[in-house]
């Protein structure tokens, strides 16, 4: 059996005795009797050895794929091993929330740090210090701008179906009106869209590239809605970002995305990292944990957790959000990937994972049936049609070690991220070729 | 110390990927950034020594003594790091199809049944990334439940004045009103106070047992029964629950849902504020308004599937896997002997911990604790001028984490101290020795607690500055 506590038998008779207690089961003794638990029917304890045994064998009864085309949400880049580094420290690794700036600056800077990046990279004035994931970040979002009169939110109908969901789910305990905008050539169509906003819209949400891969009119959809005061959030994949127009230059109001391709490992979805930034005039809506700048009793500059009065410990009902846990140690990670990547690196990720999609694109379109289902422009992810079963085209794939795109309505929705190289893509293709011949 | 930005150096680059192997894509110019992101460009050296020296000014429970209350701050185990590294959990996409994951997903269920024995309840989710976001998946269940009777009038949640904060906050978010009700005398919940504030208006009552003044309710199953004679739901709020597990379940207390902090409870790190995970279990009546997908097991194939009512997704995919992981690996190890054990020994540690100091702090209720316990410093303030946050920042000139301090609210110059576990005898014998010092200190001389700490990296910060002229982040151009 295995035991993390370091008391001995003897030492723990000696404790309970000074309490004047005889055994462990007279710390209970307030408990009602008749709901005293006999025995939890579970396994019998282990040696770490055995442990490690039997979460290996687990392990191993996954496929890890050695070429993965898939995204949908969760992208495989390179990971830098700095990363894997910096975020093993323990005193990272073990500490709470940076409740006591004195002993906690490691903590508070980093978030710092990772606000200042997020600015950054999304063209916006103020971050928080990370939500769950990128579909609660938009969740979140839309609660950020509830006004009096308007709470509706407009959703664009090519966003991540995940994302949609979540949205919807917070949505309807709030009594917030979802509405889904029309998808047309896997974009959406901006005079549909401004056709689905009213009097009482409060936001509309928009994701580019969206789910299809497609880079969306963001400036129409900016117009249209802030012509009518409707505020924007746009969901973007953070490593476009390293080329593509941010948020803050196409006017939206909040920015809002899944921080996990900023060197956070696919882990069969999480943990993950939700990044919400905003402008300044939305930053007391602005739900979770924000650090900001100070100085201590020497004038010296240092970090706290700050705007406090926004959150669940100091407002209670009252609260902007009732998150309390975020995703720190995510967002630290985040943030050494972006400082190790630098400008130009971030910008040879995205434009490589571009570069690759579209070349297979290329590829796939010269096979009939594997078309490109839309004419707008993508950045790494694409929708095409497959002339035989998805699903067995899969199957198919998988004993060569390649995880073929996300079969979905219309299709196969395929990505590329840098380490898809020419050849691994070339393989994919003969390959697919081979099937179809079948 | 410096920000990674005031050590970039423009054109420091590092070689991480090759150039392309591909044609590039000419993206319309309307498409682009106009400039690119100020983000640092800093040699690996430089970036690898900055962070270690954040390292250093960050406090975590292998640095010492973490007595958080509330927070739960135990060891955690490092083969539950390893398991959690293995590539055959990081690098499994979560969109693979299902006869790729089986792996993933007896993880998944297997926790799910472990947890579920551990507090009683038939289903679990595992999606919520937290506890705050457990809480607020609970609140759904019982507002899809409500509806589903069409009993649209349960608008209200029942939430004592000595709940966490987020209890009240994520019931707001869950679309419902927070009624608040008075602790008794003993700390526990006012039973005549509960009998009149439920009616048919009650959706459900939100409790903590132990609750956070670390006292079991003697009156749980009173409790309950109020609440369910009145139509409405009992929610628990795992967060306390390592100071009874395999002793008391709240399934067994008249619970009908309940979340676990697996960052808290199951040993997985808190990472500085996150990730966490905050598991949903309920009764099998409610088990069809659970989020999807949940996992079950066919002819030996796991499964994803959607519950026949779910509530829809809180998160996307199945949560933070990850941390479910380490989770398990702490679960098997502990097993059904160690399980107990291990809230026998909080309960322990805090009730020895308390004991030592008994006679010298004002303990806010005089009665044995669970696995934490708290101090008022009211009188002590009224002495010596020393308040509950001196006393705490003096704690950190000794290399203790302090207690929680100034909550639950209905206590005055609260310290809240929860010891876990994982701490020796040694180490409760040198933080009470701490703990009387500074007492010490006070009486002599209390002025000169109120400028500690002394000896950290940064004295106290002017947090009402940071909150009046928010900076929020670094400003290029700006001197500092």
């Amino acid at each position: 059996m295995g035991s993390y506590i370091p008391a001995t038998g003897e030492e723990r008779s000696r404790m309970l005795a000074e309490l004047g207690l005889q055994s462990a089961d007279d710390l209970y003794a307030v408990v009602p009797e008749q709901v005293r638990v006999k025995e939890l029917d579970l396994p019998d304890g282990l040696s770490e050895m055995e442990v490690r045994r039997k979460m290996t064998a687990l392990a191993d009864q996954n496929t890890r794929f050695s070429s993965v085309f898939r995204g949908a949400g969760a992208y495989r880049h390179y990971i830098p091993s700095i990363v894997k580094t910096v975020t093993s420290k323990e005193e990272f690794v073990t500490a709470y929330t940076p409740y006591q700036a004195e002993i906690s600056q490691g903590v508070l800077q980093s978030i710092f740090e990772y606000q200042t990046q997020m600015c950054e990279l999304t063209g916006m004035d103020v971050s928080n210090a990370s939500v769950y994931d990128g579909a609660v970040a938009a969740a979140e979002a839309v609660f950020m701008c509830q006004e009096r009169r308007r709470s509706g939110v407009v959703v664009c109908g090519t966003a991540d179906p995940q994302v949609l969901e979540v949205v919807q789910t917070y949505c309807e305990s709030r009594s917030v009106p979802v509405t889904v905008a029309p998808v047309q050539d896997c974009a959406t169509d901006p005079a549909a869209l401004e056709a689905a906003l009213t009097a009482t819209t409060a936001c509309v949400y928009v994701q580019s590239p969206n789910y299809y891969g497609v880079l969306e009119d963001v400036d129409a959809i900016v117009a249209a809605a802030h012509a009518k005061g409707i505020k924007v959030i746009m969901g973007a994949n953070p490593i476009s970002l390293g080329l593509l127009k941010t948020p803050g230059e196409y006017g939206a109001d909040i920015a809002v995305g899944e921080g996990q391709p900023l060197g956070l490992p696919l882990s069969f979805g999480g943990p993950y990292l939700g990044y919400m930034t905003c402008r300044r005039e939305l930053m007391r809506k602005l739900p979770g944990r924000i650090v900001g700048q100070t100085t201590d009793a020497d004038g010296n500059r240092c970090f706290v957790l700050t705007l406090q009065a926004r959150e669940q410990h100091i407002r209670r009902e009252k609260a902007s959000s009732n998150i309390c846990s975020n995703e720190a140690l995510c967002a630290m990670t985040a943030s050494v990937y972006l400082a190790a990547m630098g400008p130009a690196g971030l910008r040879r990720a995205a434009e490589n994972s571009a570069a690759h999609a579209h070349y297979l694109a290329a590829e796939l379109a010269k096979i009939p049936g594997f078309g490109l289902r839309s004419t707008k422009p993508f950045f790494h992810e694409f929708l095409t049609g497959c002339p035989i079963d998805p699903d067995a085209l899969c199957r198919a794939l998988e004993p060569d070690g390649i995880l073929a795109g996300l079969p979905v309505e219309g299709g196969i929705l395929w990505c590329c991220t840098e380490l898809n190289s020419r050849e691994e893509i070339d393989t994919l293709v003969k390959r697919i070729r081979e099937v179809c011949a079948q | 110390m410096k920000l990674l930005f005031e050590r970039s150096r423009s054109g420091r680059t590092e070689s991480l990927l090759p150039p392309c192997d591909v044609p590039l894509v000419e993206f319309d110019a309307g498409s682009l950034r106009a400039a690119p992101p100020r983000l640092p460009e800093i040699s690996e050296v430089d970036l690898g020594r900055h962070y270690t020296e954040l390292a250093k000014q960050t406090h975590g429970v292998n640095d010492g003594f973490y007595p958080l209350g509330s927070c739960t701050m135990k060891y955690n185990p490092r083969v539950n790091e390893e398991m959690a590294a293995l590539p055959g959990f990081t690098d499994i996409h979560p969109l693979q199809p299902t006869g790729t994951v089986q792996g993933c997903l007896e993880v998944l269920a297997k926790t799910e049944t472990m947890l579920c024995e551990i507090t009683g309840m038939d289903g679990m989710t595992l999606q919520p990334a937290a506890g705050a976001h457990g809480e607020y998946t609970g609140l759904l269940l019982i507002r899809r439940y409500h509806q589903s009777r069409g009993d649209t009038a349960r608008t209200k949640i029942i939430v004592p004045d000595s709940a966490h904060g987020t209890n009240p906050a994520s019931a707001v978010m869950a679309g419902f009103t927070v009624v608040s009700v008075p602790s008794n005398a003993e700390g526990g919940v006012d039973l005549d106070a509960l009998r009149a504030a439920v009616g048919p208006d009650t959706a459900g009552l939100m409790l903590t047992n132990p609750n956070t003044l670390g006292l079991f309710d003697p009156n749980i199953l009173e409790i309950t029964r109020i609440v369910h004679e009145a139509g409405g739901l009992c929610y628990y709020d795992g967060a306390n629950l390592n100071a009874i597990m395999g002793h008391v379940r709240p399934g067994d207390m008249g619970f009908d849902c309940v979340h676990v902090n697996l960052h808290k409870t199951f040993s997985t790190p808190h990472g500085g504020g996150g990730p966490g995970s905050g598991p949903v279990g309920c009764k099998a009546f409610l088990a069809d308004f659970l989020p999807a997908p949940r996992v079950d097991c066919k002819d030996g194939q796991y499964r994803l599937y959607t519950p026949a009512r779910s509530l829809g997704r809180v998160r996307t995919f199945q949560g933070n896997f990850l941390v479910v992981v380490r989770a398990l690996t702490y679960l098997l190890t502990l097993g059904k002997q160690g399980i107990p054990e291990a809230s026998a020994g909080a309960v322990l540690n805090a009730n020895y911990l308390m004991h030592k100091l008994a006679g010298a702090y004002q303990m806010a209720y005089d009665t044995p604790c669970m696995h934490e316990f708290v101090m008022t410093l009211e009188p002590l303030k009224a002495e010596t001028g020393v308040s509950a946050m001196d006393v705490a920042k003096r704690m950190l000139d000794f290399g203790i984490h302090p207690p929680t301090m100034y909550f639950p609210l209905i206590v005055h110059e609260a310290l809240m101290v929860e010891p876990t576990e994982t701490e020796s005898p040694e180490t409760l014998d040198e933080a009470a020795e701490i703990f009387l010092r500074i007492l010490d200190e006070a009486k002599a001389d209390g002025a000169s607690l109120h400028s500690a700490p002394r000896d950290c990296p940064i004295g106290r910060p002017d947090e009402v500055r940071a909150a009046r002229t928010p900076v929020l982040r670094y400003e290029f151009g700006v001197a500092q």
